[in-house]
């Protein structure tokens, strides 16, 4: 890049403004800003306690953050489309407990597996088809169905909790590879692919296009119904596999699984630097968000703040991230 | 132009009709829930639903929503319930007072930073859900306000009055008529339609939409804090991880049924009040048809997005409208 101060007629052979600088585009990112946030809040955190340098205790205390962070890359990619996706905790518990009632009724772990996913998929669609073919606003149809789905699984299950699962199936949390728990390393395999995929194909630049305009998408030949499904069918699935993994880690199913988890998502999402409105964000924003979340509740769990006084922590973070990221794309170029 | 869409033209008069037709079929299931036994079981049931539905209609036809107002009862509720544990001195309306202020308080708080910042209210108010949760723990110290903590006079609220109906079933229905008044009859009422329907233009006449706004929020939380005294009333405990949690659903699934637009502008009082019946009347069937109670917030869901389709069938002129392929 070029940084002298004259202009500099471009092809049109018009005058046109010196572009910024790279390090200047990188620097006012929010991605940048979170990475920032994740350096101070570890250096904060190993001074509260000697735990925090070790990088074990982290991985083995974020498994139950990460169940909720492999379901928010999915919703990046929604939230950049444009779209808004709030029912995947309660997508979380009812596949669950589809899970449960299957293997229940006599079909063995892998069928009721395979339940679980489709059942997933199938939520999805069904997301989708409101949204997509009905062309209703998601923010009430995916709170319909957050009441719908969160009801079906009150019905599954009652209020009993549906267990006694196979020993090779529970606890995927304590199976390591080296030094990392599965849940973590199925989280950097799928924000891996999710990045690349964003970044480098095709259906990801058209994601973009999708949330910074609708219109201009549709006219530009860009199939918008049929990505925005694809979106909600992954969101699905994506949470079929979290409630599997948490059924895994918990050893029990029950119909309030995963409560409150649409919070969680949406703050991991935010707090990466995904615009709301759509159309900015990033893989690496949500994946670096996940893990500055994870630094902060451990960190206060070290310090022996209750649960329940943490939610004022997160709802604080989640209102002031969003501040922050519209502030930052406000005085950045597009 | 459908049979259907014109039955639904006039948004009141398609719930009416949902719920007369709820009511006659669970009758002829089962006639004994046809009684005055039942009127009075559902009118108990809804106080609660009602007070606070027509603070987050208020929201709804500001374009806004509010999902913050389960947090806002339970904080109200708890805070209320300390003022009648920790000084039994003190005059009951005091109790009042404090219950209706913190909702106010925390409502406006909601308003100040979604027009403050321009934020969308669904992000910020599902912060805030979490931050007030949090806080009201922090606030009682995780310790529920039990029964014999709550003044006698507060419980008999939902039990009795002057005049045959519980005071509760009488504040919800002072509430309806006051929010009716409100919007029908003075020009503030007026401008949160005209902020609802065409944000872009309200400043444009006039409206100052930013004072408006915070007013709406700050009603809602008003309310949701109201509903918190009237749940000390009915159920006669208070609990930090219980009072309230989920409670938005269910009044948004109010306000939709009864024929709220989520696009903003849209919204009465007469529908509302239908919607907030037709939801204790699904509620107080359940058991009398034999269904496991369950069953109920898979029925709101459902429910919702039947209204929603119904809502979305209207405006595009009959079924052909709703189905037709976009360009994409």
């Amino acid at each position: 890049m070029s940084t002298t101060e004259k202009t500099v007629p471009n092809e049109a052979g018009r005058e046109a403004a010196i572009a910024k600088p790279r390090w200047k585009i990188w620097l006012i990112r929010p991605e940048t800003v979170t990475f920032l946030l994740l350096i101070v809040s570890a250096i904060v955190a190993s001074h509260l306690s000697p735990f925090f340098a070790d990088a074990g205790f982290i991985l083995e205390s974020s498994t139950y953050y990460v169940e909720f962070a492999i379901v928010a890359l999915v919703l990046t990619l929604v939230i950049i489309s444009g779209e808004i996706d709030l029912s995947p905790a309660a997508m979380m518990a009812l596949t669950a407990c589809l899970f449960g009632t299957a293997y229940k009724a006599g079909a063995p772990v892998p069928v009721a597996m395979a339940v679980s996913l489709l059942s997933g998929l199938a939520l999805g669609a069904f997301n989708g088809f409101f949204v997509t073919v009905l062309r209703l606003p998601s923010i009430i149809v995916t709170i319909g169905t957050l009441i719908l789905y969160r009801g079906l699984a009150q019905v599954l299950a009652g209020d009993k909790s549906i267990g006694s699962f196979p020993a090779w199936f529970v606890g995927i949390d304590y199976r390591m590879v080296g030094i990392f728990p599965v849940p973590v390393l199925i989280f950097i395999a799928v924000s891996i692919l999710l990045g690349l995929f964003l970044s480098i194909t095709i259906y990801g630049r058209q994601i973009y296009q999708i949330g910074t305009s609708e219109t201009a998408a549709i006219h530009a030949g860009i199939r918008v119904r049929r990505i925005k499904m694809g979106l909600f069918l992954a969101s699905g699935l994506t949470s079929s596999i979290a409630g599997l993994m948490t059924t895994s880690r918990l050893g029990s199913v029950r119909y309030d699984l995963a409560t409150g988890g649409e919070l969680t998502m949406v703050l991991i999402v935010m707090l990466g630097g995904t615009y709301i409105f759509g159309g900015r964000g990033s893989i690496l924003g949500t994946f670096l968000a996940a893990w500055l979340l994870v630094i902060i509740a451990t960190g206060m769990t070290v310090a022996n703040i209750a649960i329940n006084a943490q939610l004022t922590v997160m709802g604080l973070l989640l209102i002031v991230s969003i501040i922050a990221t519209n502030w930052i794309y406000a005085r950045s170029q597009r | 132009m459908s049979v259907v869409a014109r039955l639904f033209r006039a948004r009141e008069a398609g719930i009416l009709v949902m719920l007369v037709l709820f009511v006659t079929v669970v009758g002829l299931i089962q006639p004994r829930f046809l009684t005055m036994d039942t009127v009075r079981i559902v009118l108990l049931a809804v106080p609660l639903i009602m007070v606070a539905a027509m603070g987050q209609m208020m929201v709804l036809v500001a374009r806004h929503v509010d999902l913050s107002i389960g947090s806002i009862l339970g904080f109200s509720a708890i805070a209320a319930g300390m003022v009648f544990r920790d000084r039994p001195d003190l005059p009951l309306f005091i109790g009042f007072a404090v219950a209706i202020l913190c909702g106010a308080g925390l409502g406006f708080v909601n308003g100040l930073v979604v027009t403050l910042f321009r934020l969308p209210s669904i992000i910020v108010t599902l912060g805030t859900l979490s931050l007030y949760r949090g806080l009201l723990f922090i606030l009682s110290g995780s310790k529920q306000i039990d029964p014999n903590d709550i003044p006698e006079p507060i419980i008999r609220m939902a039990q009795t009055s002057p005049i045959g109906m519980p005071w509760i079933v009488i504040i919800a229905f002072g509430v309806a008529l006051a929010t009716w008044l409100f919007l029908t009859f003075t020009q503030l009422g007026r401008q949160i339609y005209a902020i609802g329907s065409n944000p872009v233009a309200a400043p444009l006449r006039g409206i100052r939409v930013m004072p408006v706004t915070i007013l709406v929020f700050t009603l809602s939380g008003a309310l949701a804090g109201l509903a918190g005294i009237i749940y000390a009333a009915r159920f006669g405990y208070v609990n930090p991880g219980i009072t309230g949690v989920g409670f938005e659903f269910t009044v948004i699934a109010a306000v939709v049924i009864g024929g709220v637009s989520i696009n903003g502008g849209v919204g009465s009082v007469a529908g509302t009040v239908l919607g907030v019946l037709f939801l204790g009347a699904v509620q107080v069937a359940l058991p009398i048809l034999g269904v496991s109670g369950f069953w109920q917030n898979a029925i709101y869901g459902g429910i919702i997005l039947i209204a929603l389709v119904i809502d979305r069938t209207v405006r595009q002129g009959g079924l052909r409208g709703l189905l037709a392929r976009g360009a994409a």
